[in-house]
């Protein structure tokens, strides 16, 4: 093997200096968190996180990240092919507006979704007049947790389009292909591996959310009750080890999840170098 | 680029330098619908002392859940005096950390508590449903706001008021627990805090009737000039009693043990009395309850320790994990 030579210098003192960084801002927190949660023994733990309460949590939790992220991942990619193929007046102010999600502080975020989405609001009073209910339901969930997960999708597939160059689409075009075809052969394969890391990412920070979603949600136990609010509970109660126990569960569950997108997009990247072989 | 940094920088040092002007700090960590209560209070004390003692004091509030309160102080947060919505919040500073001694509600009349309130409902104007009673409230039917008791004290006053009442008319626990899971499934909204649920029912527009403390309904009908809402007081109901307490092992690191407790003599005062019944809660002096009789309506009370003997007991039975609140969610029991 050839030594190559790079910008920064020296393989182990770089891997030694990331892994240090790691371990110190990611590793140690959690090693301590899934450590006080074994402080209540195996059969508690199990007892606290299968509790019917917490099932029901988690389904809310999961079900609702996964259907904000399944909208953003159709809706945001739509929205960073406007920005990035199109001029018009107003482009760099909408491009600017996609990240206020970010900024927003997430309860601010959540009062105002449930002042507009409440039967008295601008919004709500004509979905419930058409016999629709969003604030204080699960679908007022997924409202928030589209909001903020919506930046995700669009900040990871924009600079890839950015890349892709219109002349693959003329040249696509010349070579007969209609516009579907263009689209499902020559473009998507080309954006799905940032489609997937958005979607995991927004997947993974709406799992975690609470700010924005305790306003609108309802909060009633077995319906709208999120599972971070069932740690906060349990912190009420002075349970800390409970409340941490549900906490590993989440982070578990979120690590499987971004896992397997990994997988999935590394099986993609490898089906697509082998079919342009 | 970079004189913006250096300006932010100032700017946020200015910030944390301000409060160096005063002679004496005193962190106040309080529940969630006492903001109006103490912001007037905290002004008269702040005048007193000056005149008493010729020092600028300066009072720091701190408001939120009550247990998240009690937590944040037993995490750290160097709280001088607690004022909070429950005996038990108090009582966990004793158990975790012994932040105050497990007497501390000997040392103040009353229980340690200066001021009551009750739990009282709050109606839209009209009262459209005809709520008059508990009763009405388990109805079917009648949509009910009322905040989470595991995550708010003051939901826990609630939620004992009910229970209470049910014990006593259908014939102790068994009916009490009927009864309430019967209300329970009547709430639209369970929010984290009484503000917020206060919110929800007055700003959102949410349900027919709010479980509210006497002190969050008056205090939302002031604020909608009468016009919107009615108060109904229910036949029976719970005298709920915030008690207040020094943090002794922060004021005896930070030497503020003597204003700590003449700030919360004053609210026994006179003056502090009258502050307290201004602000929505019932006054334990007699000459100043004479002075506001009308604005809070005589009904039958009892007490905690009285129905349920104690708060930690009180805690055990229906607020614990798989207690009688969890136990009303739960299918199929």
């Amino acid at each position: 093997m050839r030594r190559r030579r790079h910008a920064l210098p020296g393989f182990g003192l770089t891997l030694g200096l990331s892994l240090a960084y790691l371990a110190l801002i990611v590793l140690i927190p959690l090693a301590a968190l899934a450590l006080k949660s074994a402080t209540i023994g195996p059969l508690a733990f199990w007892h606290a996180v299968t509790a019917p309460r917490a099932l029901a949590a988690y389904r809310v939790t999961f079900g609702c990240a996964a259907v904000a992220g399944l909208i953003n991942l159709v809706l945001g990619p739509l929205l960073a092919w406007v920005l990035v193929r199109y001029r018009f007046p107003g482009r760099k102010l909408i491009d600017a507006l996609v990240d206020l999600p970010f900024a927003l502080p997430t309860a601010v975020a959540g009062i105002t979704l449930t002042a507009l989405y409440a039967s008295n609001g601008w919004l709500g009073r004509w979905i419930e007049a058409a016999g629709y209910k969003v604030a204080y339901t699960p679908t007022g969930i997924t409202v928030a947790l589209t909001f903020v997960s919506l930046p995700f999708l669009v900040r990871s597939v924009q600079p890839v389009l950015e890349q892709l160059e219109p002349d693959i689409e003329e040249a696509a075009a010349t070579l007969g292909a209609g516009r579907l075809t263009t689209l499902r052969k020559v473009i998507l394969p080309m954006l799905w591996p940032a489609i997937l890391t958005g979607f995991a990412l927004a997947f993974a920070r709406a799992v975690g959310e609470y700010g924005s979603v305790i306003f609108i949600a309802g909060n009633l136990p077995m319906v709208s009750e999120i599972a971070p609010l069932l740690i906060v509970a349990k912190l009420d109660a002075y349970d800390y080890a409970g409340a941490t126990a549900i906490a590993v569960v989440l982070l578990l569950a979120s690590f499987v999840a971004l896992f397997l997108i990994n997988v999935l997009q590394l099986w993609t990247v490898r089906r697509r170098s082998a079919e342009t072989r | 680029m970079r004189s913006g940094l250096v300006a932010g920088g100032l700017f946020i040092l200015s910030i944390l330098a301000t409060p160096a002007f005063a002679d004496t700090t005193l962190l106040n960590v309080s529940y969630d619908p006492t903001r109006e209560l103490y912001r007037d209070f905290n002004a008269a004390f702040v005048a007193k002392w000056k005149q008493d003692t010729g020092e600028t004091l300066k009072i720091n509030q701190s408001h939120g859940g009550s247990g998240k309160q009690s937590r944040s102080v037993i995490d750290g947060l160097e709280a001088d005096v607690v004022t909070l919505a429950l005996a038990y919040d108090i009582d966990a500073l004793a158990e975790h950390g012994g932040l105050v001694p497990t007497d501390w509600q000997q040392r103040l009349p009353n229980n340690s508590a200066p001021y009551t309130s009750t739990i009282v409902f709050l109606v839209r104007k009209g009262n459209p449903k005809g709520i008059k009673d508990w009763d009405d409230l388990a109805r079917p039917g009648i949509g009910v706001i009322t905040p989470n008791p595991k995550t708010s004290g003051g939901a826990r006053w609630n939620y004992l008021a009910a229970w209470g009442y049910a014990a006593k008319k259908y014939g102790g626990d068994a009916g009490a627990k009927d009864f309430v899971a019967k209300v329970y499934k009547n709430v639209l909204v369970l929010d984290t805090g009484a503000r917020g649920a206060t919110t929800t029912f007055v700003e959102r527009g949410q349900g027919d009737v709010l479980i509210a403390w006497e002190n969050e309904a008056l205090l939302a009908l002031g604020e909608a000039g009468g016009k919107a809402f009615e108060i109904v007081a229910p036949s029976v109901s719970i005298l709920a009693e915030p008690p207040v307490a020094v943090v002794d092992k922060i004021v005896d690191k930070r030497g503020t043990r003597k204003v700590a407790e003449a700030y919360l003599k004053y609210l026994y005062s006179p003056e502090g009395q009258e502050i307290a019944a201004k602000d929505g809660y019932r006054p334990r002096d007699a000459t100043v309850a004479a002075k506001y009789a009308q604005k809070f309506p005589q009904l039958s009370m009892f007490t905690v320790d009285e129905a349920f003997g104690g708060w930690q007991k009180a805690q055990a039975a229906h607020f614990a994990d798989g207690a009688t609140f969890d136990q009303i969610y739960v299918p199929g029991r």
